[in-house]
């Protein structure tokens, strides 16, 4: 009775709302606004040049004011190293170290490449194990091996230089066309196999589709596919880090395509990263296309770097296929995120080799010749290479030996991660809630381990069950 | 549980959660949309000043950013408290919510996790919030395996809830019935204390028939079944005498997913009668999933259909909130309809 009288007693006073509370808050915050700009007003009108800036908005520290309303218009941000340049007719500048034969540029020194010959090989042995992982696992997507694939081809530079200029405990989002990170930080082939084929060896329980890694120990965070949904829990992860101790030295790198910048979460992302001064390196690979969509028809502005400097944040377009400039690129950016506290947004420009995806046939939307004629123009791996031989860093003996070794290195983890079972049936019912299962699932196991037991020897069935760790035995304790 | 008590208003109950959670806990921090400086419903006063801003901050306009966010937080570990100014607005986040969230320790095998986010949202009628201050989100978000959904009814209730939502390993969509944050007043203990999720509360025992809720709605339920008791002389001959004195079980849902189903259907097993009431639109509501749910494990107790009571499937209207709403009227008729069937 007397909880009935607790639930009772409000309701004599519910019947008296007030007013909607926002209606009040918002009514104090523009009196208080009020009152700030008149306070400035009174500032701005006694100054008499146009010149001056002027500290009349609230939220931006000055501006000056323009009369002609032609000047007032613009749709261009342009770095200060290009006005008056004849260059900036080209908009935002790339930054790059090596040309297109991988010769150093003119004024590059070794002070700033800043490598060691061990960690140069190393990063185009890696680079070199990615399009051989693509081609096996390609060819065994089409035979039906495995459900779906996606390649690298043409962004290995992007991919395997940025992870170069982190270090290994630094926090990587990925978008997914990004697993060159893994390759980099270690990652067995065994275990990215396993996940691959979706076997009972894989640490995300086989539950994902192809590709969609993710690794605690080396700091890889799951892939999922919903696009751009990354970037703001980037810029969670990157706020989390800075206020955990033993960790001020890490930053967080988020990865996207050109075409889920589109997404309102890069929009998000972005801004909620600079707000909260999150040590956070937003990379976007703007390789050209998104499946048959070309840029053209997903921007108008100048690329992805031109949104930077309207989150203000810092910002720099690189030559994504000069995995020297983008190391050094993602090095600086992690080294100014840090001492400035801040996000700070690279954009890799780079071309789309290979298919969107196994499900995919680009040929549909672009020329055959224009990928040809792309992989022979501006190949990154033939750039680091020619980098590499120039110094005497690589030979082509060392080329085929890599070659044959990483194949048959990749075929066997292949075949070995074929093998193994699938993970048991009953294991889907795991992990949707962590530490326990509620009545509905316990319920909705137990009907299929019903049906399983009446149903099992049917055909279909008896095929799927054999396929899995336990063959269907683990439903019958329920 | 030796305590004081003090008299505390709903408003100020999930305020002293929130300090709770970041006195107990220094990876806990709350954000939102002018959370700061105490926020709209003063949910957050003072919790920028003792513990920091950089604990208790705004965050942009923009509900997918904060919501994925609070993902980025929990996934690190940390304890990430998010609120989203009205559950209306809420849609935004949607595919953080369910795609995202929800599907973090699933898809990853248990490797990551979103468990240490909360998402607080004002939800329900107040009166003349009309289209987008108004609305019943929980039956969008009941379809979402991984995540919780609760709404607690009172101060005491709220404050156990939310602690429990805060510390539960799961993402949990805490929604605040925002007619209550002023107007609902009781004793709530000072101590920081947990009510169990995923547990209805049998509020009133009863055997001819079970009238179940959450939220708001509790109180027109009180008030139907005093009505239904005690009718006014206007409109008292459509309430049977042999029906005043019937005995209504009331139980308060709680936690909206998982559900308790095992305390709902024992009580529909007792009394054989069944009315559900929320203030969402009918259908596809929480009460189709309920009832559903209730006449494949309660067919041969079944006295009569099982009756759902709530929103028009309209929007929710503006000066029309009195006949939309699942009003105290239409409940006793309810309760009448189905106990006389």
């Amino acid at each position: 009775m007397s909880t009935t009288a607790r639930l009772l007693a409000p309701l004599r006073s519910a019947a008296l709302l007030r007013p909607l509370a926002p209606a009040m808050a918002a009514t104090s915050a523009s009196s208080r606004l009020l009152h700030t700009t008149s306070s400035q007003a009174h500032v701005d009108t006694s100054s008499t040049d146009g010149n001056q800036p002027q500290g009349h908005l609230p939220g931006k520290a000055s501006s000056v004011f323009l009369t002609s309303l032609n000047d007032s218009f613009f749709d261009k941000v342009t770095p200060n190293v290009l006005s008056g340049s004849n260059n900036a007719q080209g908009g935002i500048p790339t930054f790059r170290l090596l040309d297109g034969t991988g010769k150093l540029l003119p004024g590059v020194t070794d002070a700033m490449l800043d490598i060691t010959k061990q960690e140069a090989v190393r990063m185009y042995e890696t680079m070199m194990l990615l399009p051989v992982m693509d081609v096996v696992l390609y060819n065994a997507q089409r035979q039906g091996r495995i459900s779906f694939y996606m390649t690298s081809h043409g962004e290995e530079a992007a991919v395997i230089g940025s992870a170069a200029g982190l270090d290994h405990s630094d926090e990587v989002f990925t978008q997914y066309r990004e697993m060159g990170v893994l390759v980099w930080r270690g990652m067995h082939l065994d275990d990215m196999m396993n996940q691959v084929f979706g076997n009972e060896g894989d640490m995300g329980k086989a539950r994902q589709a192809p590709i969609h890694f993710g690794n605690p120990s080396l700091h890889f965070h799951n892939v999922s596919s919903p696009l751009a949904t990354q970037l703001p829990q980037a810029a969670g992860a990157g706020f989390a880090l800075k206020r955990t101790k033993g960790r001020e030295n890490n930053v967080v790198i988020c990865y996207c395509g050109e075409g889920a910048a589109s997404e309102g979460d890069f929009h998000a992302g972005l801004n909620i990263a600079a707000t909260t001064k999150a040590p956070v390196i937003f990379f976007v690979r703007n390789n050209g296309f998104a499946i048959s969509t070309p840029s053209t028809e997903q921007f108008c502005g100048d690329g992805i770097a031109s949104r930077g400097p309207g989150y203000g944040m810092l910002t720099i377009r690189v030559d994504g296929n000069d995995a020297l400039a983008v190391r050094a690129a993602v090095k600086e950016a992690k080294a100014k995120c840090l001492a400035e506290s801040r996000p700070v947004l690279i954009e890799a420009m780079t071309y789309r080799v290979g298919h969107h995806s196994t499900s995919d046939d680009s040929s549909a939307y672009r020329s055959r010749d224009a990928v040809e004629n792309w992989k022979k123009m501006d190949n990154p791996l033939h750039r680091m290479r020619s980098f590499l031989s120039e110094r005497g860093w690589w030979n082509d003996e060392m080329e085929e030996e890599i070659k044959k070794t990483a194949r048959k290195r990749v075929i066997d983890a292949m075949n070995r991660a074929e093998k193994k079972k699938r993970p048991s049936v009953t294991s889907m019912f795991e992990d949707i809630y962590s530490g326990e299962l509620p009545q509905n699932l316990k319920e909705q196991r137990a009907e299929l381990a019903r049906l399983v037991k009446k149903y099992g020897k049917s055909e279909v069935w008896a095929k799927e069950l054999n396929k899995h760790a336990e063959e269907g035995r683990d439903l019958e304790k329920y | 549980m030796g305590r004081s008590l003090l008299g505390c208003r709903r408003g100020r109950a999930i305020r002293d959660a929130q300090a709770h959670a970041l006195a107990a806990d220094e990876t806990t921090c709350i954000f939102g949309e002018d959370v700061a400086f105490g926020g709209v419903f003063r949910s957050t006063v003072g919790l920028a000043e003792e513990f920091g801003r950089e604990r208790v901050f705004n965050t942009p306009l923009c509900e997918q950013g904060l919501v994925g966010f609070g993902i980025g937080m929990a996934d690190m570990g940390h304890t990430a408290v998010a609120e989203v100014q009205f559950a209306d607005y809420i849609f935004p986040a949607f595919d953080q919510i369910v795609n995202e969230a929800a599907k973090y320790n699933y898809r990853s095998g248990g490797m990551f996790s979103a468990g240490k986010l909360t998402i607080r949202s004002p939800c329900m009628a107040v009166g003349h919030g009309a289209l987008y201050h108004s609305q019943s989100v929980e039956q969008f978000f009941m379809a979402v395996p991984g995540v919780k959904v609760v709404i607690p009814r009172s101060p005491i209730q709220a404050k156990g809830l939310l602690l429990a939502s805060i510390r539960d390993p799961n993402p949990v969509i805490f929604l605040e019935p925002k007619v209550l944050y002023r107007a609902s007043v009781e004793q709530v203990p000072e101590d920081d204390f947990t009510l169990p999720l995923s547990k209805a509360e049998v509020i009133e025992p009863g055997k001819d028939i079970t009238l179940l809720s959450w939220g708001t709605p509790l109180y027109s339920c009180v008030e139907a079944i005093n009505m239904l008791r005690n009718p006014p002389a206007s409109i008292a001959e459509h309430f049977p005498k042999d029906l005043r004195n019937a005995s209504v079980e009331l139980i308060d849902l709680r936690t909206i997913l998982p559900w308790d189903r095992e305390t709902v259907a024992k009580s529909v097993a007792k009394t054989g009668r069944c009315v559900i009431v929320h203030e969402a639109p009918i259908t596809a509501g929480a009460g189709a999933e309920i009832g559903a749910y209730l006449q494949d494990k309660c067919f041969l107790h079944l006295e009569a259909p099982i009756c759902r009571i709530g929103g028009w499937d309209t929007p929710f209207p503006h000066v029309h909130e009195t006949f939309y709403k699942p009003e105290t009227v239409r409940i006793a008729d309810a309760l009448v309809r189905t106990l006389s069937y």
